[in-house]
């Protein structure tokens, strides 16, 4: 392996993998301006005045590509290193650059609608004219490519801190105006004005978060190995009940005052988080646990919706105005029968064959919500108004900041069952099956009833997040049920780790709380989704949180390590004596 | 007593013959061998066997029960479980977790049983009591948190027949469990083989290529050959009988 390595490298010249690399980086850049990605983003400003979004995303490029080059280079010399990475940006910048200069003589704007005078003033760096402006951007992704391939020399102990600090001074400028909104107003005041003064972060203010943040990687480390008395006795055996206690007692006050901390806004977004997680974790069971890929999950999601809509709205036809406690398990009962019967038929299908099929089922869904067959029970396209709002001894979940705690209990409830299944017979016979089917039922374990199982459970839960859903929105209508929501829960699923519970809940964050903070960007919406599908897929395909197999030999629960040795010593003598 | 009886059975994919009217009777607590050249039909009638494959003509008869036509689940349930030839373990899970799955049909711990989470605690802990000793007996102690595709290959065989034992069967069928091993994990296998037997009491149904495994351990040999049954007997009956060597080495010159 290593001599195979070793001779492909030798037959490409570095000489040319930089020059792909270079053209590759210079067309990505190229494409993202022209979809009018640096110019959307260079309206806001990511350390006031000095930085916007926009131009971070061109010298982030040239770092990028430096930084990779001089990764992917490790047999090369240091001085080699570094020439190839700043090589890659400035191949980069000049095919940006050029393109400029061709732009700003030639109107490409029938064609090209984004390749208008914002793109160029961003392009440009403040220059006036464009030669000069070209000129300067070569020199940027220059230096920027220099600086990445420096940081890609030191040991990872030394790139961490930089990256982490850069990270977190992108992540702040980006919700600059969201958290400023949030501090004002609380007992943090003085720091939103120092982070915060007009838009986007203050020199100092982001001075200060890298300094803050590198430093706070730096010890990180450290912290986790120091042993205190106090952690010594947590860990000790028999402690888990008051660890469970003490995380108790932390996590419900914390949860009984977000949505007020947030305020309406922010829980309004949390709460559609909230509704993504749980039916994350419903998909999680079929996708994630059994291996079973489906594309139609929305249509469970509509169907309890509907069912709280029909019960519960008195301008329904049914016309029950039943309550939402009592519709809700009705919602969960009706799409749970209903993912029994769309699994019968596709029990037998496997792969790429049961994706298009469930597929199939959830526009067949959508489209009878459409249709005129229906129109006189469910409303058609006008869909079903005047649900009302959930409430509870006349407390009344009137917006957004009252449902999250419904979401949350419900998730809660979704996370226990979760929870409980995966390390059980059933989420074993589950989990056998995404291994292999047919050994799977040769190990006696039913198909039939195990794949209806995964299918009905992780149907259940969508239908709790639908009839949450239509009671939180009041009014539902067919097009809020399209296909991007199966592909989004799907997608969380994916960034956050197949089969992994916390997985769920970062990917519901990262996929929907992000985008939700970031709705001036919404039209790129899915092309950062792809984005970050693919990357993710080239870069952690596990997942961000990977499923962990528990360990049951040796590391049993309340085993402490001192006492693991004392076991395990004997038995790897004893091993070694046979 | 027969603890399995074929009677005449035929497997037919499309116009090829796999297993043509094949009849045997396996001895409870015997090892009984199936040998013959490649693509014989050894493997198809082992899919006919688990339930696999359902026989197009002819019976399969296992304690006095007919189970051909039966779903590969229910007749593992009834008390057969078997290897495979190429060693298909749930590669993702740890060892343990593979025996685990191989008890499935001994536990009983449904939906609400498992959500109301006291009433399973007992079970699993006597399921994992359980799997962690098989794991002992096939030579895995302390490899039970091993995720079952970073194992080595020989111990990935030995893992798949924990496995299969952990349903706690009475017929064991191998499907050429010595392949790709040495002489020294050969004769291995062959002692482990017998212990399954004499220890566990358990009926063996073995498909092997090694000769020196099928006659050093064998009770008794059945040959095939073109889906048909060409000998049967003891090792020594089969190792002397003109057409089993005429199936392996072809016919002498002389006579073509």
């Amino acid at each position: 392996m290593a001599t195979l390595t070793a001779t492909r490298h030798s037959t490409i010249s570095p000489w040319r993998s930089t020059a792909q690399r270079g053209v590759v980086l210079g067309l990505v850049v190229l494409f993202i301006a022209l979809v009018g990605l640096v110019g959307a983003f260079a309206k806001k400003d990511l350390v006031y005045e000095v930085i916007s979004v926009g131009q971070f995303l061109l010298l982030i490029s040239g770092f990028i590509g430096g930084y990779i080059t001089g990764q992917r280079s490790e047999h090369l010399g240091i001085a080699a290193r570094v020439l190839h990475g700043t090589m890659v940006a400035v191949i980069s910048g000049v095919i940006v650059a050029l393109f400029l200069l061709l732009a700003t003589t030639v109107d490409f704007r029938d064609i090209l609608v984004n390749s208008n005078r914002d793109l160029f003033a961003v392009l440009q760096f403040k220059q006036e004219a464009p030669l000069s402006g070209a000129i300067v951007l070569v020199v940027v992704f220059a230096v920027t490519g220099l600086a990445g391939s420096l940081l890609s020399l030191p040991p990872q102990r030394w790139r961490a801190p930089i990256m982490t600090g850069l990270l977190v001074v992108l992540l702040i400028g980006l919700l600059a105006d969201l958290l400023d909104v949030l501090l004002v107003s609380g007992p943090f005041k003085p720091l939103a004005e120092f982070l915060f003064p007009r838009k986007g972060i203050s020199v100092p203010g982001a001075l200060a978060l890298f300094v803050v943040s590198a430093i706070v990687s730096t010890i990180w480390p450290f912290f986790g190995q120091v042993t205190t008395p106090a952690r010594k006795w947590i860990n000790s055996p028999g402690r888990k009940p008051v660890k469970f206690t003490l995380i108790v007692a932390v996590l419900v006050p914390l949860i009984i005052v977000l949505p007020w901390v947030l305020q309406l806004y922010l829980s309004d977004v949390m709460t559609n988080v909230g509704i993504y997680i749980l039916m994350g974790l419903g998909l999680n069971i079929v996708v994630g646990f059994a291996g079973l890929l489906d594309l139609g999950y929305v249509a469970f999601f509509a169907i309890g919706a509907y069912v709280m809509g029909l019960l519960t709205s008195p301008d329904s036809s049914l016309a029950l105005s039943l309550t939402f406690w009592e519709a809700l398990p009705i919602s969960m009962v009706v799409a749970g029968t209903f993912g029994v019967l769309l699994g019968i038929p596709v029990l037998r299908m496997r792969g790429d064959y049961l994706a298009i099929v469930t597929l199939g089922f959830g526009e067949i869904i959508r489209i009878l919500a459409t249709s005129e067959v229906l129109l006189p029970v469910i409303g058609g396209p006008q869909g079903i108004l005047g649900i009302p709002k959930p409430a509870l001894f006349g407390l009344v979940f009137k917006d957004a900041q009252y449902i999250f705690y419904i979401v949350v209990v419900c998730a809660l409830i979704a996370l226990y069952v979760s929870w409980r299944l995966s390390d059980s017979r059933i989420g074993r016979a589950w989990v056998a099956i995404r291994e292999d089917e047919d050994v799977a039922e040769a190990m006696g374990i039913n198909l039939v009833s195990y794949k209806l199982l995964a299918f009905a459970i992780g149907a259940t839960f969508s239908g709790m997040a639908g009839g949450i859903f239509a009671a939180k929105l009041g009014s539902i209508f067919p097009h809020s049920f399209n296909l991007l929501i199966s592909i989004n829960v799907l997608s969380l699923i994916i960034v956050g780790g197949m089969g992994s519970l916390p997985g769920v809940f970062i990917g519901a964050l990262v996929l929907v709380g992000l985008p939700e903070l970031l709705r001036e960007f919404a039209e790129y919406r899915l092309l950062m989704y792809g984005a970050a599908l693919v990357g993710m897929m080239l870069i952690k395909p596990e997942g961000f949180v990977p499923a962990q197999q528990r360990k049951r030999e040796l590391a049993q629960e309340d085993v402490f390590p001192e006492e693991l040795e004392e076991i395990s010593a004997p038995a790897v003598a004893e091993e070694v004596a046979s | 007593m027969s603890l399995l009886v074929a009677n005449m059975v035929t497997k037919r994919f499309g116009g090829l013959t796999a297993v043509s009217r094949f009849s045997m009777e396996i001895p409870e607590r015997t090892i009984f061998s199936l040998i013959g050249p490649n693509g014989a039909g050894k493997t198809t009638f082992f899919n006919c066997v688990t339930g696999f494959y359902t026989p197009d003509e002819g019976d399969i008869v296992f304690n006095t029960r007919r189970i051909n036509g039966l779903s590969t689940d229910r007749i593992t349930r009834l008390g057969i479980a078997r290897t495979y030839q190429n060693i298909r373990l749930f590669q993702n899970m740890t060892a343990i977790e593979n025996v685990m799955v191989g008890q499935h049909s001994l536990l009983h711990s449904g939906l609400v049983r498992t959500l109301a989470w006291l009433p399973v605690l007992v079970e699993e802990n006597k399921a994992t009591t359980r799997a962690r000793e098989l794991l002992e007996f096939v030579g895995l102690k302390g490899k039970g948190d091993v995720i079952a595709k970073n194992l080595p290959y020989g111990d990935q065989r030995r893992l798949e027949i924990a496995r299969a034992l952990a349903s706690d069967p009475q017929l064991l069928l191998l499907d050429e469990p010595a392949a790709g091993m040495n002489p020294h994990e050969t004769t291995a296998i062959m002692r482990f083989i017998q212990r399954l037997r004499d220890e566990l009491k358990l009926t063996i149904f073995l498909i092997e290529h090694d000769m020196r495994v099928v006659m050093g351990i064998s009770d008794h040999v059945t040959v095939l050959d073109y889906g048909e049954k060409i000998a049967e007997g003891s090792p020594d009956d089969v190792r002397a009988n003109p057409k089993v060597i005429e199936a392996y080495l072809g016919k002498p010159v002389e006579e073509v």
